[in-house]
């Protein structure tokens, strides 16, 4: 942890000497002709670690993909805004383009599953393959017994002759992992990458994943749907809504003060972070369908402070020292 | 809490194991489980994956067999109880998994007076009507109570599968993973539902589940699993305070919510720290 969590190095615009590893301006993303993320702002500084929080369908995915170049492959298309890497445009970047980024700068650590890795080939091989293609002339070996390490895979030997089933759910993951470093990337995307594990391996991966961005000095970009994921173990945390960012803070603000009536409303409504003995308060109603959103604020159908105004615009995140909320009602709502 | 050996009928239990050992094709993967249920009560069996919670929860239920031990509903081993015993009726199960639970091809209402007409007795039309009102309970609504699973979202199913389950009036609920596939936001209102539904109608609970801030929410006491084996079990508060085995305290310990990590700076602020 370089410096203070909730500053930007680099606001957008300024004469900052260090440029943020991703930067994604006002950027709308259609799949088949449907717009599934709107107006989304976002940058990540070297070395920062950011989460973004959202529920099934809120775009959150889709707007990781945006920052590793792989929209072409769900027939998603960028229709407005830019995405900045490192400093450079890769807003209609071909794929060629973004070959010599990815892995390199942006890496991406998937959902854990048994998918990620070749279930033909050990993951020696695997990993060897990968270490060949960033780092050519190095001694192998000895880079891939570095990265089993540096992700504390126990027993590295057995580990490079295994095929993928024959390692537990929190192994492959760390083999992931150690894919994803390979290239040493500016910034690590894992998306939802401790979902489908147990508890204590989460944990565990968590942990992996905060000790590797400062001893690797990555940025870390972490998507989940769970709170209390995202509150553990990153600096700022956006929480996206109906493809839209709805609210942006500092993660200790975040939760504690919420100023969206959606993040609120979560918080609230999460068993991990209602204290116990406290009845919880569910939101009424789902979340619409990407495209099928309300006139103006598109939490507005669910949201208890609701008014005529909220259905006038889709309301900019505005941001007021560190902490940006999309709520036309926010200043004189008291949540 | 719990007896070591079987007891003469206790009228208060309304669904007990003894001693059950539990297993696949003579593979033991359950062993020596016991726990009562009484009427009205929460129970949760907490574990990670590959503890066993689910099979129990299935014999618990009725659908599988033990290796040794016996379960009883009401007094009475399962294998004794025929399709027509109120017994039968009186425990009723529900999935992490709605959708496999339903029928693709039948709406909300369908197979719900499909519940109410074969299981109730109910003529054809009541049983419309009826599920028309239980749907509307669970919170269903408009268009969704007459569209088929494939147009409801994860919620609206596991809703349908609710009120289907509550439509045979029974005395224990079984909720394997209930919610675990919902997101945050729809996840609390069928939390909610469950709740309000004990309440409403006494009804005693059985959740599995492996998400300890779950647990502390819906449950008073509950059974911790490893490797097929209870290794704790007592009044949920006090387990999630106090946990005494090592197995429970490396759960809690990797628990995130703030119940167990109190509201202290996340731990992203110190990684070395105690895990």
């Amino acid at each position: 942890m370089t410096r203070p969590s909730g500053q930007r190095v680099s606001p957008p615009g300024s004469q900052a000497s260090e440029l943020p590893v991703a930067e994604i301006q006002d950027l709308a993303i259609s799949v088949a002709g449907r717009q599934v993320v709107t107006r989304v702002d976002l940058d990540i500084a070297a070395g920062e670690a950011v989460g973004l929080v959202g529920e099934s369908g809120s775009g959150k995915s889709v707007t990781c993909r945006s920052l590793i170049g792989l929209l072409d492959f769900i027939g998603a298309t960028v229709t407005a805004g830019q995405v900045w890497i490192a400093g450079r445009d890769m807003t209609s970047a071909s794929q060629r383009e973004w070959q010599a980024l990815r892995g390199r700068t942006v890496s991406l650590v998937p959902q854990a599953s048994l998918a990620g890795l070749d279930p033909l080939i050990q993951v020696g091989a695997q990993l060897r393959e990968v270490v060949r293609r960033h780092d050519r002339g190095t001694d192998v070996s000895a880079r891939t017994l570095e990265l089993l390490d540096q992700v504390q895979m126990p027993d590295p030997q057995r580990v490079l002759r295994a095929y993928p089933h024959e390692l537990s759910g929190g192994m492959r993951q760390r083999a992931m992992i150690a894919l994803a470093i390979a290239g040493r990337p500016a910034l690590l995307i894992a998306d939802e990458a401790t979902t489908a594990l147990d508890a204590t391996i989460q944990r565990s991966i968590l942990k992996l994943l905060s000790s590797l961005r400062t001893d690797l000095g990555m940025a870390l970009l972490l998507v989940s749907h769970d709170l209390a994921v995202i509150r553990s173990a990153t600096d700022q945390v956006a929480v996206m809504y109906a493809g839209t960012i709805v609210e942006r803070a500092a993660s200790r603000e975040l939760f504690v003060h919420p100023r969206h009536p959606y993040t609120a409303g979560l918080a609230a409504a999460d068993p991990a972070l209602v204290p116990r003995g406290k009845p919880l308060r569910s939101m009424v109603g789902d979340p619409p369908q990407p495209g099928a959103w309300a006139p103006g604020c598109r939490f507005a159908p669910r949201c208890v402070y609701q008014r005529p105004v909220c259905e006038q615009a889709l309301p900019p995140l505005i941001d007021q020292g560190g902490h940006a909320v999309a709520c036309v009602r926010a200043a004189e709502i008291s949540l | 809490m719990i007896p070591a050996a079987q007891p003469a009928a206790d009228h208060s239990v309304l669904l007990a194991a003894y001693d059950v050992s539990l297993g696949y094709h003579g593979v033991t993967v359950v062993r020596g489980v016991s726990l009562q249920v009484r009427p009205g009560e929460a129970v949760g069996v907490a574990g990670e994956s590959g503890s066993g919670k689910s099979t129990l929860a299935r014999a618990l239920a009725g659908d599988l067999a033990p290796m040794h031990g016996s379960v009883l509903v009401n007094g009475r081993v399962w294998p004794k109880v025929r399709r027509s015993d109120p017994e039968r009726r009186s425990v009723q199960m529900i999935f992490q998994d709605p959708y496999s639970a339903l029928n693709p091809r039948m709406t909300a209402r369908q197979a719900l007076s499909e519940t109410l007409h074969v299981v109730r007795g109910l003529s054809r039309r009541d049983a419309a009507d009826e599920a028309g009102g239980m749907l509307t309970r669970v919170g269903l609504s408009g268009a969704a109570i007459d569209a088929r699973p494939g147009r409801l979202s994860g919620g609206q199913r596991q809703r349908v599968v609710i009120a289907r389950a509550i439509a045979c009036e029974p005395d224990v609920l079984i909720a394997d993973e209930p919610t675990s596939s919902l997101d945050v936001s729809i996840q609390a209102q069928i939390l909610d539902l469950l709740i309000d539904l004990r309440t409403e109608r006494g009804l005693a609970l059985v959740l599995v589940t492996h998400d300890l801030a779950v647990l502390g929410h819906m449950t008073d006491t509950c059974l911790v699993m490893q490797a097929g084996r209870v290794v704790e079990e007592g009044p949920t508060e006090q387990i999630l305070a106090h946990p005494q085995h090592s197995y429970t305290r490396a759960l809690v310990g990797a628990h995130l919510g703030v119940s167990a990590a109190g509201s202290g700076p996340p731990p992203a602020q110190n990684e070395h720290g105690e895990a």
